[in-house]
């Protein structure tokens, strides 16, 4: 292993180089005459404020969550009901208080964290009841109850789902434009990771990592485990929930497809062979999942018959994810 | 008569067909070092699991610091003054030492949920956990990862923790366990240099260690106290020497 | 009334295949520690073999004896290729792993049998009604199914409990490194426990046909189901999937029978539909979660 300062190094100039990247990305696609790429770039960057978000429970908090996906759809179903009543020009609710709709992104958007994180709390408080295996597939059956919820909506499209009749509003910005779009997007996921770097580093953080190596431990010490892990939890699903917020407007259309156990098991997937633990991870993830997808995709429709056994090669051989493969991280175990 | 910091009074605890805590009563009075010892399978670890709160009682009660906590989750009890080492070392690994002690300084600071400030830059947490490092010896070795330490290095770990909680009372469970001479030697000297200022419940199979620190030693056999007094007292007593002879080769 | 004795037997049918389903999943996770999410896969495999040897041959019992050791053998090809490699890893990876399979065998069947459904006929000779109860005529393959499921539950726990097999399997579930040292083979216990779960959910498929459709994807629903039967009866307990599956079985059927109804008698009927439609859909969660606060290990958790 190289000595801890080149590793660092190594690992700025990569970020360094990313960074670059990402902010010339869009100029670079339509230099090369493939603008459509921009929407490709942008679904990326938004998985990975997916992933973040799922990877403050699971990397850093030792929890198994297969069911974020309920988060990320909550979230852009807020957006869009709310949406959908502004057009309408009918409020959302009149009793107890009146909530009526809107296109704000400045309303919508912490309406749907704060909506995706009430739900992570109410599904971690009773999930955090159990752990290990149990935790793992009662996150999988909430997310499931949640999809057939929505699907039950009607009035919400139901399992056909709900278009946007516009993207948010978020002014003076055009969120229409897709290079507009895309660096919003970019703004927020850069806010995200920096946030998150600091949150993992302080007292909180470091706390919450504690819990995922040896809980057991940390009680002992006095720590109240569960309210933790709980907090983090609710964080999780917020910045998720985000996450669909900035889907919905992308797509311009939410469905109960988002709330499916593929999607759930997608996020996993990006956010443990991108490599948990880190802040980068999840962003690397993403990127990899979304250009592997759309590269197999071109060649068949049937791509998924080579991700499957390629998803398989790699939680047997790279389990340490793309980033700790990438910037070759000092490992202090092993 | 001031009541003693820990009474425990009529534990019971089965499992099945076996019964591992026979209304277990015993005291420990601020600041003394309380041994209890017994053959295996006397109950001793199903009593430290009882004081911790890892492990419900069937009845009897756990007082401590003047507050019944028979009933209250592990880690109340841990900020109530009552730290404990574990019989099988249980820190982070992949932390440094200094990270590990830092964390249980952390446990007693009040805020714990603080998001702004990077943890590892904080003085009021780093100096603390220094000067525990520095009583059990193992200042030099703050930085590397904790899982490299050596066995015996990693025992004292658990103790910088344990006393970097500030507690009143620690339950070392077998702290000796795994050492050879000259750790547990290094072991027994830091324990006697920490007598009177903290209680201790000790759990050792270590005769030497027992005879040295303990100011009074109970004997647990089948899940019963069956003596409690001083190590000369126990030592002559008969119930106990009948327990031993023929069962353990250590005393 | 009539409709209720309807309603019930509906929901113990629903209740037996999950059981089938969920017997094998649990007896996986309880013995080997492995959670194989790629279980709902034999469960379709199951049944596309039999709709498609049903359709060559007219038969549905052939369809039936083809799709049972096709399941069979496919489930042991895997444990062998995929799954060994999993059993000493952490349950993460055992999910990511196996979620690839699933994609793997969607991918797969949408490739041999195209993307639309297709029709798995019951046997003509259970084609009609039967009055179990005179006056109430129910379908009689669905009968047939309840049967068939008691049948396998009882023999089950026969093997479980009476057999030489049966003990090493409890004893696996509870130590399984104990059951190595006692110079058991273990690879070959596993791999035959794997083959008599894939079994039992290519038997639940093919039963499933005639009920609900054949088609890509009919698995993962089925699958979470059973997670949700397991979660309930605990993992590890034969017993537990048959009390949490014919509970299942039982509220998911009735909630959907009846609560727009009972919620009609409180709100109006246009909200009560609404309402009831979305609180049958989510009613077996909440019993799921109701379940877990009382008893967070399940009913009948096997590891103690």
């Amino acid at each position: 292993m190289d000595n801890p300062r080149a590793a660092g190094a190594r690992r700025a100039a990569l970020i360094g180089a990313a960074c670059a990247l990402a902010l010339l990305a869009p100029a670079l696609a339509a230099a090369a005459g493939a603008d459509y790429l921009i929407g490709v770039g942008t679904r990326a960057l938004i998985l990975a404020l997916a992933g973040l978000g799922l990877n403050l429970a699971l990397g850093y908090g030792g929890m198994v969550s297969f069911g974020h996906a309920a988060f990320f759809g909550a979230g852009a179903y807020t957006v869009a009901i709310l949406g959908f009543h502004a057009t309408l020009g009918e409020p959302l609710l009149t009793w107890p208080f009146e909530i009526a709709g809107t296109e704000s992104a400045f309303l919508a958007w912490p309406a749907a964290m704060a909506a995706a994180g009430a739900l992570a709390l109410v599904i971690g408080a009773i999930s955090l009841r159990t752990s290990g295996l149990y935790f793992i597939m009662i996150t999988l059956a909430f997310a499931q109850m949640l999809f057939f919820f929505f699907v039950s909506l009607e009035a919400y499209g139901g399992g056909d789902g709900l278009g946007l009749w516009a993207r948010s509003s978020l002014p003076p910005l055009d969120l229409h434009d897709p290079w507009q779009f895309y660096y919003t997007v970019l703004g927020l996921l850069a806010l995200f990771a920096v946030l998150k770097g600091r949150l993992v580093a302080s007292r909180f953080g470091l706390a919450l990592q504690g819990i995922r190596d040896n809980e057991r431990r940390m009680r002992a010490l006095g720590f109240p485990t569960v309210r933790y892990k709980l907090a983090a939890f609710a964080i999780s699903g917020a910045v998720t929930g985000l996450a669909g917020a900035l889907i919905a407007n992308h797509a311009e259309f939410v469905s109960p497809a988002l709330l499916s156990w593929q999607r759930s098991g997608e996020i996993l997937v990006i956010v443990i062979l991108g490599g948990m633990g880190t802040v980068a991870g999840p962003i690397v993830g993403a990127i990899a999942f979304v250009a592997t997808e759309e590269a197999l995709s071109q060649w068949s429709e049937h791509w998924r018959i080579v991700f499957g056994p390629l998803l398989v090669l790699a939680v047997l051989f790279a389990r340490q994810g793309l980033w700790g493969l990438i910037a070759a991280r000092e490992r202090i175990h092993d | 008569m001031t009541e003693p910091l820990l009474r425990i009074a009529g534990l019971c605890k089965s499992y099945g067909a076996v019964i591992a805590s026979d209304h277990v009563s015993l005291n420990i009075r601020a600041g003394e070092v309380h041994a209890v010892i017994g053959p295996n399978g006397a109950g001793k670890t199903t009593l430290v699991g009882q004081l911790t709160g890892e492990i419900a009682p069937e009845s009897g009660t756990v007082r401590f610091n003047g507050r019944e906590i028979t009933r209250w989750p592990v880690h109340a009890r841990a900020r109530l003054g009552m730290a404990r080492s574990f019989q099988v070392t249980s820190i982070f690994p992949r932390l440094s030492a200094l990270d590990n002690v830092a964390l249980a300084v952390q446990a007693g600071a009040g805020h714990g949920f603080g998001i702004w400030r990077p943890a590892r830059a904080e003085a009021t947490l780093r100096a603390p956990a220094r000067a525990a490092l520095e009583r059990v010896g193992l200042a030099g070795r703050a930085a590397g990862p904790a899982g490299a330490l050596a066995h015996g290095e990693q025992r004292q770990l658990e103790l910088a923790m344990a006393l970097a909680m500030g507690p009143r009372l620690l339950l070392l469970d077998e702290p000796m366990a795994g050492m050879g001479p000259t750790d547990s030697q290094r072991m027994i000297a830091l324990l006697a240099a920490l007598k009177g200022e903290v209680a201790m419940l000790l759990v050792e199979h270590d005769m030497d260690a027992v005879f040295a620190l303990a100011d009074r030693v109970s004997v647990m056999v089948y899940g019963k106290v069956i003596a409690t007094g001083t190590a000369a007292a126990v030592r002559a007593d008969p119930a106990v020497r009948r327990a031993y002879l023929g069962e353990d080769e250590a005393a | 009334m009539l409709l209720l004795t309807e309603q019930v037997l509906n929901g113990l049918q629903f209740g037996v295949m999950l059981f089938l389903l969920a017997a094998g999943l649990t007896l996986v996770l309880g013995i080997m520690n492995l959670i194989n999410l790629a279980h709902g896969s034999l469960y379709m495999i199951g049944a596309f073999v039999a709709a498609t040897v049903a359709r060559w041959t007219g038969s549905f019992m052939l369809g039936l004896l083809a799709a049972l050791p096709a399941t069979a053998l496919v489930g042991m090809a895997v444990e062998i290729v995929a799954l060994r490699a999993l059993y000493r890893r952490e349950h993460l990876d055992q999910v990511l792993a196996t979620f690839g399979l699933i994609l793997f065998f969607n991918e797969l069947a949408a490739m041999v049998w195209g993307p639309r459904a297709l029709f798995l006929d019951g046997p003509s000779w259970l084609a009609g009604a039967v009055e179990i109860i005179p006056g109430v005529p129910y379908p009689a393959f669905r009968l047939a199914v309840l049967g068939v499921g008691l049948a396998v539950a009882a023999f089950l726990y026969w093997l479980v409990g009476h057999t030489r097999l049966g003990m090493l399997i409890r004893a696996g579930a509870s130590n399984r490194e104990m059951v190595a040292a006692l110079g058991v083979n273990i690879r070959a216990l596993y791999t035959l426990v794997f083959g008599l779960g894939a079994l039992l959910a290519g038997l639940a498929g093919v039963m499933a046909g005639p009920i609900y459709a054949v088609e890509v994807g009919m698995g993962e629903p089925v699958l979470i189901l059973a997670i949700v039967v397991i979660v309930i009866g605990g993992i590890g307990s034969i017993r537990g999937a048959l009390v949490g599956a014919v509970l299942v079985g039982l509220v998911d059927t009735l909630g959907r029978a009846y609560l727009p109804s009972l919620l009609g008698l409180f709100m109006g009927p246009a909200n009560a539909s609404g309402v009831g439609g979305s609180l049958a859909s989510m009613s077996i969660y909440i019993l799921m979660a109701a379940i877990l606060v009382w008893r967070p290990r399940g009913l009948f958790p096997a590891h103690g």
